[in-house]
């Protein structure tokens, strides 16, 4: 049973049906999901969430699709995980590890498709659609193979090959653009306009923006039904961000959690940084940027809700940083090495600002922190392949392999 | 006709130009604002650009040229 009552303008708050629109068409502000609380209130109880199944689909009450049309290979429900060696190495007290690594596709996009791919379907659409640097194109991929939908994903022709592969396999129709950034956008919001399409982050963005709130939902469960004192979570449109807000607000709305008082973050690369560098500006007008930085799946130069990322910093006492691509490698190397968790750059984006975020005093040592990995390391091994300490090369005997490693050892004594 | 809903930034220096004023009076276009604020360090406009096709683009030409930032009302099409 779904609670969604209508779309709402978040800027001058008329309301529409619930339909495949995305923008009001008075003010041009982005439409949002407006539920029915009380309807939710009533329904769900901590003990009716505990007893579902462990996936996003746990929450269905609260999004905004019929779940007699979701396509479920998986997603969600993801480890909460205490990272005391992490802590340790940056200095903090408390700090967990939202590890969305382990969804179906290997991002936290598997969310957000899980909802946008269930509501196309109840609205009738059979071909899915969008425009990705990777995840989101390969969460696409995969959900729409699952559900037998025809997909058309369009990818810039500069990828990863990690990312192209996580697409190709599942047989949509993949284009890969060529031309820049912008040449895409122009592209995509043409065929959007004119195709008969579930663009999943045009005409049903949403619907589709709402699964991000899962996150905070899992996390307030998973932490014993309480928000944290503190969030860390990468921006790129800045959806995401505002999302995680938002479900732990819900949460309180809803009678599962006392009042959040979670001050939240954001981490962006440096390389493509609007949202950080407009709060640092202490302005809510972000001024839009040309791209570049390893971490694609945050290379967003025109962020579709980075005033909305902004105004939750605000509301939260929160921050914002950002990452050079050196530190956005130490930071997966970091990871990796004191948690066994392998993420993608925007992983390291996410970690590099956690430690400066510390570093600068923004996070108390004693604010319990929860930082959240968004994409698995494998799809983009470029950006640390060679950086890693190299493998001992030895012939297979044992005397060759205690001399290579009293070798390396001695190399490392030296070194330190 | 065609229509376009855009984003106009403007640096500090810009803003107390008149750029969408003259905008609308060199092209043939009717410019239709949304939604605009402006600070210190930045403003923005958001509107509607209506007439043909190739006017448009023009008048866009030509307000980037006055040192306009444009982009598109809706954020990036793209996603990560
Ligand atoms: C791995 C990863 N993390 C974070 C994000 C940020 O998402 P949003 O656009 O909602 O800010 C993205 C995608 O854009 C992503 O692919
Ligand atoms: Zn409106």
């Amino acid at each position: 049973m779904s609670f969604e009552q209508a779309l709402r303008c978040r800027e001058c708050g008329r309301e529409y049906s619930l339909a495949p629109i995305f923008s009001c068409e008075f003010c041009f502000g982005p439409l949002e999901v407006a539920y029915d609380y009380d309807g939710i209130r009533e329904a769900v109880s901590r003990d009716s969430i505990a007893r579902g199944p462990a996936t996003l689909w746990r929450y269905e009450a609260l999004l905004p699709c019929d779940p007699a049309y979701k396509v479920d290979i998986g997603t969600g429900f993801t480890p909460l995980i205490r990272a005391d060696r992490l802590a340790k190495a940056i200095g903090l007290d408390t700090l967990w590890i939202k590890n969305d690594t382990t969804n179906p596709t290997w991002s936290f996009k598997d969310r957000v498709v899980s909802v946008a791919i269930a509501r196309a379907r109840q609205f009738g659409f059979q071909a899915m659609a969008c425009a990705s640097t990777g995840n989101l194109a390969n969460s696409v991929s995969a959900h729409a193979a699952a559900a037998g939908m025809d997909a058309f994903v369009f990818i810039p022709d500069d990828l990863e090959a990690g990312k192209v592969v996580g697409s190709a396999v599942y047989a949509p129709t993949l284009v890969m653009v060529d031309g820049n950034y912008d040449d895409v956008n122009r592209l995509c919001t043409e065929l959007a306009g004119t195709r008969p399409w579930a663009f999943v982050n045009i005409n049903v963005r949403p619907y589709y923006a709402e699964g991000s709130r899962t996150l905070a939902y899992e996390v307030a469960e998973q932490l014993g039904w309480r928000a944290p004192q503190h969030v860390v979570a990468p921006m790129a449109s800045g959806s995401l961000f505002t999302k995680i807000w938002k479900g732990f607000q819900e949460f309180e709305k809803v009678g599962l959690i006392d009042t959040p008082h979670t001050r939240m973050s954001g981490a962006q690369a440096a390389g493509c940084s609007p949202i950080t560098t407009a709060f640092q500006h202490d302005t809510l007008n972000f001024v839009p940027q040309k791209p570049n930085t390893i971490a694609r799946s945050l290379a967003i130069g025109n962020p579709a809700d980075g005033y909305y990322a902004l105004k939750v910093m605000e509301e939260t006492h929160g921050g914002a940083e950002m990452a050079t691509d050196d530190e956005i490698v130490a930071g997966v190397k970091l990871l990796a090495e004191t948690e066994g968790i392998f993420a993608e750059t925007a992983g390291g984006v996410t970690i590099a600002c956690l430690q400066r975020l510390v570093a600068s005093g923004a996070i108390r040592r004693d604010e319990e922190t929860v930082a959240f990995i968004t994409g698995g390391g494998l799809k983009t091994i470029e950006a640390v392949q060679g950086k890693l300490v190299e493998p001992l090369r030895v012939p297979p005997s044992t005397a060759a392999f205690d001399a290579a490693l009293d070798a390396r050892r001695a190399v490392a004594a030296g070194g330190a | 006709m065609a229509s376009k809903r855009v984003r106009f930034t403007f640096e500090p220096d810009l803003i107390k130009q008149p750029v969408i004023y003259l905008m609308g009076h060199r092209f043939q276009v009717v410019t239709n604002i949304r939604m605009a604020d402006v600070d210190n360090s930045v403003g923005w406009v958001v509107l509607e650009l209506e007439g043909e096709a190739t006017e448009i683009e023009r008048s866009i030409q030509w307000a980037q040229e006055q040192g306009v930032r444009v982009d598109s009302a809706l954020g990036d099409v793209v996603e990560g």
